[in-house]
């Protein structure tokens, strides 16, 4: 079983992130590692490929400059090879461009499942997944936090608010996946040498038969109208209890419309 | 940004080891100071991981890393938070294993080597003596010969995973008549009749890992325990110690990093005066003091590592990150459980635990006293 891995490279949150002005994106031009969020359907496509008796992870992935640090970290952790899109015509591309880009390039892989996280930890936008899947017009099964493959079906446990809805699709399918679906492994050290052996294919938009007009800049349907500092968190009240603790936390809560 | 001995794949394993080390160690440390000691499932699970093993061959069951990825472990096990559960795996992957791997036999390797860095057996190494420390020559333990094998008599004392083990790398006299001559390298599995653990010993600071005084009764142990050539066992275990030192060092430079950085953090949250502590002189002036110490400790560190990489031997060169790397460590410590103030002799309070950990890599793997005159033996005094 085949399984393709959407997973995204971000600047490295160990080191705190800046806005550029000019373009209101992010600057990408310091340390560059595998979101977090992401490992989570990298482990869980192996062990799927695992169970299965067969097959391999492959991961798609987006990024400016042929960055491809943070796939060599799911590569280390045992998928099979990566296919990079990067193009200087990909600048500003909105998560709809992206979603096309990604899709496009899945559609290179002979796949049986393909896994998202529910959102980036850089951009939260939370929307490619649906994208992708909308794009590729395959079923799609948002926010599992347990997926079992049974032949031609997969079944997720799909996280809700109150507990968790039973969900079955037929394959090939798009699962977003929570951070509580598996345990990502730690990359060994034969893995991070084997890594640098598997192959990263690097693509550009004209490979994928998409016009640079539909991406970036060009292309973008949203436009980020300004971008501001949020509010420093304020440091919270200490309550000095002197015999009316109780009551004081209930007012507190009262007033917070909470009780 | 890394520093250039290090390859991409080294920052890789850093982050490998680092994750492991926050999420599956730091949080039980408190748990485990507490307690004195730490469970076996540690070495298991980071021989599952291939962390005992970095720097062995694939046919030995290691991850054919080279010299500098034990450097790398040594400096994220610095932030386990806890000096003696980094002890006892130092002590498994870097003072028990390497002479196995150079001097042992294929049965030896797939007895004593291979199990070692999985985790599934743990070692402890026994050199020390209540009667022999810095003069290793000195050691009384005999081990005679007795038909087809050797009988040992004597003790040991220090032994950091005595507790624990299961084999011992035993440093023994094979001729009594001999200093450095007459010593000769054993490993002994540790049910072996005749082996017996005497006590427990209670430690300054290094709490979690455990030390122990040994006894050898008439424990008979056959011909093939042995480890290495007869008469050579001071050159084996001298050898490897290089590298041990070194990684010591490199441990300690990224400990005192994690005291400057926390005590850092401290100086800036407490007031006193109507200001910041960080903003008096006296306080700011001996922070900046630790961290160029630790920066110049580093240097010579990073600098003799890239010299062992290159396949160097440079024996002074490591002698003097050793002490330098370890001295820095405790004084910086120092420095900073005083800025803490009362705080800092707490015992709730990091900085404490780091004052009295690092106090011991003056007197272990080789004392201050000992680091000097090998310095200056080798600057021909």
């Amino acid at each position: 079983m085949n399984v393709v891995v959407c997973v995204k490279q971000i600047p490295d949150p160990a080191t705190p992130g800046e806005l550029d002005a000019s373009t209101k994106t992010l600057r990408r031009s310091g340390s560059i590692i595998l979101d977090d969020s992401d490992a989570y359907g990298v482990e869980m496509g192996l062990q799927l490929a695992d169970k299965a008796g067969g097959g391999e992870v492959i991961l798609v992935s987006m990024a400016p400059n042929n960055e491809n640090k943070g796939l060599r970290t799911a590569l280390a952790m045992g998928a099979a090879k990566a296919l990079l899109i990067s193009d200087e015509a990909l600048a500003g591309s909105d998560a709809l461009s992206t979603a096309k880009v990604l899709a496009k390039a899945i559609e290179r892989a002979d796949a049986d499942l393909i896994l998202t996280a529910t959102e980036s930890t850089d951009g939260y936008t939370g929307t490619i997944p649906a994208q992708v899947a909308e794009l590729l017009g395959l079923p799609m099964v948002t926010f599992a936090k347990h997926i079992e493959v049974d032949g031609d079906r997969v079944k997720v446990q799909r996280q809700t608010e109150a507990g968790y809805d039973e969900v079955e699709s037929p394959l090939p399918a798009v699962v977003s996946v929570t951070a509580g679906v598996v345990e990502p492994r730690y990359p060994s050290f034969k893995g991070i040498m084997a890594a640098k052996g598997k192959p990263v294919d690097e693509l550009k938009v004209a490979d994928l038969g998409l016009d640079a007009g539909q991406v970036g800049w060009a292309g973008a349907r949203q436009e980020i109208a300004d971008v501001s500092a949020a509010e420093e968190r304020k440091a919270g009240e200490i309550v000095e209890d002197e015999g009316d603790g109780a009551e004081r936390i209930v007012a507190f809560l009262e007033q917070l419309k909470v009780i | 940004m890394a520093h250039p001995i290090f390859t991409p794949e080294h920052e890789e394993l850093r982050r490998s080891i680092r994750a492991y080390v926050e999420k599956e160690l730091r949080p039980h440390a408190d748990e485990w100071e507490a307690a004195k000691d730490f469970p076996d499932s540690v070495f298991r699970r980071m021989g599952e991981l291939g962390f005992l093993g970095l720097h062995f061959a694939v046919d030995d069951g290691g991850s054919g890393g080279d010299y500098l990825t034990m450097l790398v472990l040594a400096e994220e096990m610095a932030r386990c938070g806890s000096g003696g559960v980094s002890m006892a795996i130092s002590v498994q992957c870097e003072y028990v294993t390497p002479p196995i791997a150079k001097f042992g036999t294929a049965e030896q390797k797939a007895r004593w080597l291979r199990p070692a860095i999985e985790g599934r057996r743990i070692g402890a190494l026994g050199i020390t003596e209540p009667g022999a420390g810095s003069d290793v020559a000195g050691i009384t333990t005999r081990a005679e010969r007795d038909g087809d094998g050797y009988v040992v008599n004597g003790a040991k004392t220090f032994i950091t995973n005595g507790c624990r083990a299961d084999f011992l790398l035993l440093v023994a006299k094979t001729d009594a008549t001999q200093r450095h001559a007459g010593i000769s390298l054993f490993l002994v599995d540790t049910d072996t009749p005749g082996f017996a653990v005497t006590r427990r010993l209670d430690k300054v600071g290094m709490w979690p890992s455990d030390t122990a005084e040994l006894a050898f009764t008439d424990m008979r142990i056959p011909a093939e325990n042995l480890l290495g050539e007869e008469g050579k066992g001071f050159h084996h275990v001298m050898w490897e110690l290089q590298g041990e030192r070194l990684s010591a060092a490199a441990g300690a430079c990224a400990g005192a990093q994690i005291t400057v950085d926390a005590t850092a953090e401290f100086v800036k949250g407490r007031r006193a005066f109507g200001q910041r502590i960080a903003d008096f002189q006296a306080v700011r002036h001996h922070l900046a003091e630790c961290q160029t110490a630790i920066d110049a400790a580093r240097a010579l560190t990073y600098e003799t590592a890239w010299r062992v990489q290159l396949g160097e031997y440079p024996v002074q060169a490591i002698t003097e990150a050793k002490l330098l790397a370890t001295r820095t460590h405790f004084q910086v410590a120092d420095t900073c459980l005083q800025l803490h103030g009362g705080m800092g002799y707490m015992m709730e309070m990091p900085v404490q635990r780091a004052w009295r950990d690092s106090r011991l890599a003056r007197i272990g793997a080789g004392a201050d006293e000992v680091m000097l005159d090998a310095i200056a033996k080798s600057m021909g005094l």
